[in-house]
């Protein structure tokens, strides 16, 4: 062994009789999606017995859909959530940036588009200002971006009852610039007779960037330490605050867009909506793999999260059940879910 | 910086066997004389605290030169001296010659001097892989060039003589040597011409220290001058050229190898010096406390440490080094 320096450069294939042969589905259960999909195929399968409509491809793009506007936070959220930090405040700055958009361009009348734009920068100074101050204090996000939450909360109810004296944001429908801003945050189109509206495929297209990202980018490398052990990755020094603020804006990005589709497909927006969304966000990349204490995680695990909690939506609905049971049935749903998960990982790490 | 920049060099021997030809303190030093890493009297003062004081030291290529002290002793503030964190308050600093003054680790790091801290600076859950190369990523594009990365990593370790498993496990389920020669060949393959090890042994078993102690050995070998810092004679002894005692912020002694045995220095260790005035301490109390006493400083005559303690408190460290108490 002490002779291996003058070996030549092409290490020999010896197998290390320390590794037992891992088999292939060891391996697959060994990765952090593998509890989400799990989950998700026992409830897929579940709502396909006992509720008949949830079988028709139409209803199925209705569960895409309703994943998709959770899923589009999910994904960043999973990100910061392995860089080691939360946002409470995500749900509300949804509202916030459409909010935003919306009674600027409404108020100004000016072009639709420039409200979009003033909500960017709304959105990403937010983000901004919820990893500065977690990075420069070091105090918990969980409790900053708690203070956050209600912050913006106030601000949605108060400022929009001030500027319009009602609970909602003007209708902006007959603004300039307004259709066309639905067709790029609110379009859809047809295929084989199904309705798939297009916040589906920026889903999946933001979901594989994240991934990407994640796993083959420098910028991934450090997102993983920063979550891991924030104190190592500075030592070998990685921008450890910066990857955080910049996880930040990520999920204010995420929030303006998700804002922009709500809005420009019902022209309005309800002061209150978005509260406890934060929790949908963090429970579904919890559910896909996601460590609390960061570090772990993977996008496309967090993707299939968002989509269980998409089928439980809309499968109580397909089964006909009463929907004031949706929240018992959804934390029963999710708790089995981290059980299982749990217990799939322990059994994969056994098998390692 | 993607590249290897120390190929092994050619001079293998077996480690036992270097030890014992090792006769002179210019032996390893590839430097024609001048030492990598040189400390002349240098001292430390945390406004009213003396933290160090007086304390020189030097480490040439393929040395190894070892600190030795207890807890208190001033390691910690030896490290961060030599590592960039602090500078010096007296006394000089020199790299290959030239006085330095860093302002941070990254400086020291430019310069070639790399510490490895005993918590490791490693992220457990990630892959060993990602852990060689975090902080100093190989670009290729927008993304990284994994397959080289990969191949770099696990050739590296190869070299350093950790056969690994698999680069893509995660590293927090390597043993606790396992990981410290990881974070030693990441070290060596980024540049490092001097090597910090902060306690590198202190937390493992038998076995796995000796893995470490392997791999300073190898790194030696290697051409890098390595500070090893310990409070295990045992650990120490086998592997270096030089030892430093530290006790209270003062050198206890400055050894070549072939000024002390292996006994004496864990005699100093053991403070040697500390345990005589103890025992007249405890003399002095009378009664069985004095029994004790009597049969401790006993102990200390028979191990021949207590007029070399005192010497070696007395003695500045430069005087040490001419080798008049060599035994």
């Amino acid at each position: 062994m002490t002779a291996t320096a003058e070996a030549p450069v092409t290490p020999p294939p010896i197998r290390d009789e320390r590794m037992g042969r891992k088999s292939g589905l060891a391996r697959l259960l060994a990765r952090p999606e593998a509890g989400a999909v799990a989950g998700a195929i026992v409830i897929y399968v579940f709502f396909f017995i006992v509720a008949p409509p949830f079988r028709n491809a139409s209803s199925f793009s209705s569960v895409l859909y309703v994943t998709s506007t959770y899923g589009l936070m999910v994904t960043p959220i999973a990100l910061l959530m392995i860089g080691g930090e939360f946002d409470l405040s995500a749900g509300v700055a949804v509202t916030s940036s459409a909010l935003c958009a919306s009674l600027f361009s409404y108020e100004f009348t000016t072009n639709a588009w420039v409200g979009v734009l003033v909500a960017l920068a709304l959105s990403l100074l937010i983000g901004f200002l919820n990893g500065w101050i977690v990075v420069k204090t070091g105090i918990p996000s969980f409790l900053v971006t708690l203070g956050t939450f209600f912050v913006l909360q106030g601000l949605n109810i108060a400022l929009t009852q001030t500027i319009t004296n009602q609970v909602a944001s003007p209708d902006i429908s007959t603004l300039q610039g307004f259709s066309s801003a639905r067709v790029v945050f609110s379009g859809s189109f047809t295929i084989g007779g199904v309705n798939i509206r297009t916040s589906v495929i920026y889903w999946l297209v933001f979901v594989a960037i994240a991934t990407w990202i994640l796993l083959r980018t420098r910028i991934g490398n450090w997102i993983f330490s920063a979550g891991g052990s924030p104190v190592s990755a500075r030592a070998v020094g990685v921008p450890v605050g910066r990857v955080k603020i910049g996880l930040f804006m990520a999920v204010g990005l995420m929030a303006w867009f998700t804002g922009m589709h709500t809005l420009f497909l019902f022209n309005t927006i309800q002061t209150s909506q978005g509260v406890g969304n934060e929790f949908v966000y963090i429970i579904a990349a919890v559910v896909g793999g996601c460590l609390l204490t960061g570090g772990y995680g993977s996008a496309v695990g967090a993707a299939i999260g968002a989509l269980i909690f998409g089928m439980v939506n809309q499968g109580i609905v397909y089964a006909g059940w009463n929907p004031d049971w949706f929240q018992t049935f959804v934390g029963l749903l999710l708790l089995g879910a981290i059980l299982l998960n749990t217990f799939i990982r322990r059994r994969a790490e056994a098998a390692a | 910086m993607t590249t290897p920049q120390n190929t092994p060099v050619g001079k293998h021997a077996a480690p036992g066997a270097r030890q014992t030809s090792q006769e002179g303190p210019q032996a390893g030093n590839g430097q024609g004389g001048v030492p990598l890493v040189r400390l002349v009297n240098a001292g430390k003062r945390y406004g009213a605290v003396i933290a160090l004081s007086d304390i020189t030291l030097e480490v040439g290529a393929g040395e190894v030169t070892c600190v030795l002290g207890d807890n208190g002793a001033g390691k910690s503030t030896l490290i961060k001296i030599i590592a960039g964190l602090h500078q010096p308050s007296t006394g000089t600093y020199e790299v290959e010659g030239t006085p330095v003054a860093f302002n941070s680790p990254r400086e020291a790091l430019e310069h070639g001097i790399a510490t490895v801290y005993q918590d490791l600076a490693v992220v457990p859950l990630m892959p060993v892989w990602r852990n060689f190369f975090l902080g100093n990523e190989v670009r290729k594009g927008l993304g990284m060039n994994i397959p080289f990365m990969k191949k770099t990593c696990r050739e590296e370790l190869l070299a350093m003589g950790i056969d690994l498993r698999d680069v893509d496990q995660a590293i927090g389920t390597l043993s606790g040597g396992e990981r410290q020669c990881v974070a030693i060949s990441r070290a060596v393959h980024f540049g490092a011409k001097v090597l910090i090890l902060d306690e590198p042994t202190a937390a493992l078993g038998v076995k796995q220290s000796g893995v470490v102690l392997k791999y300073i050995i190898q790194a030696r070998e290697r051409g890098l001058g390595v500070i090893f810092i310990t409070h295990n004679p045992h650990h120490a002894y086998p592997v270096g050229d030089r030892f430093l005692l530290l006790n209270r912020g003062k050198s206890l002694g400055y050894f070549e190898k072939s000024q002390i045995t292996r006994d004496e220095l864990t005699g100093l260790m053991a403070g040697g010096a500390e345990l005589e005035q103890l025992s007249h301490e405890l003399e002095s109390e009378g009664g069985a406390a004095a029994d004790i006493g009597h049969a401790m400083e006993a102990d200390v005559e028979e191990l021949g440490i207590a007029h070399q303690a005192d010497a070696g408190s007395d003695a500045s460290a430069t005087t040490r080094q001419e080798g008049s108490s060599h035994p």
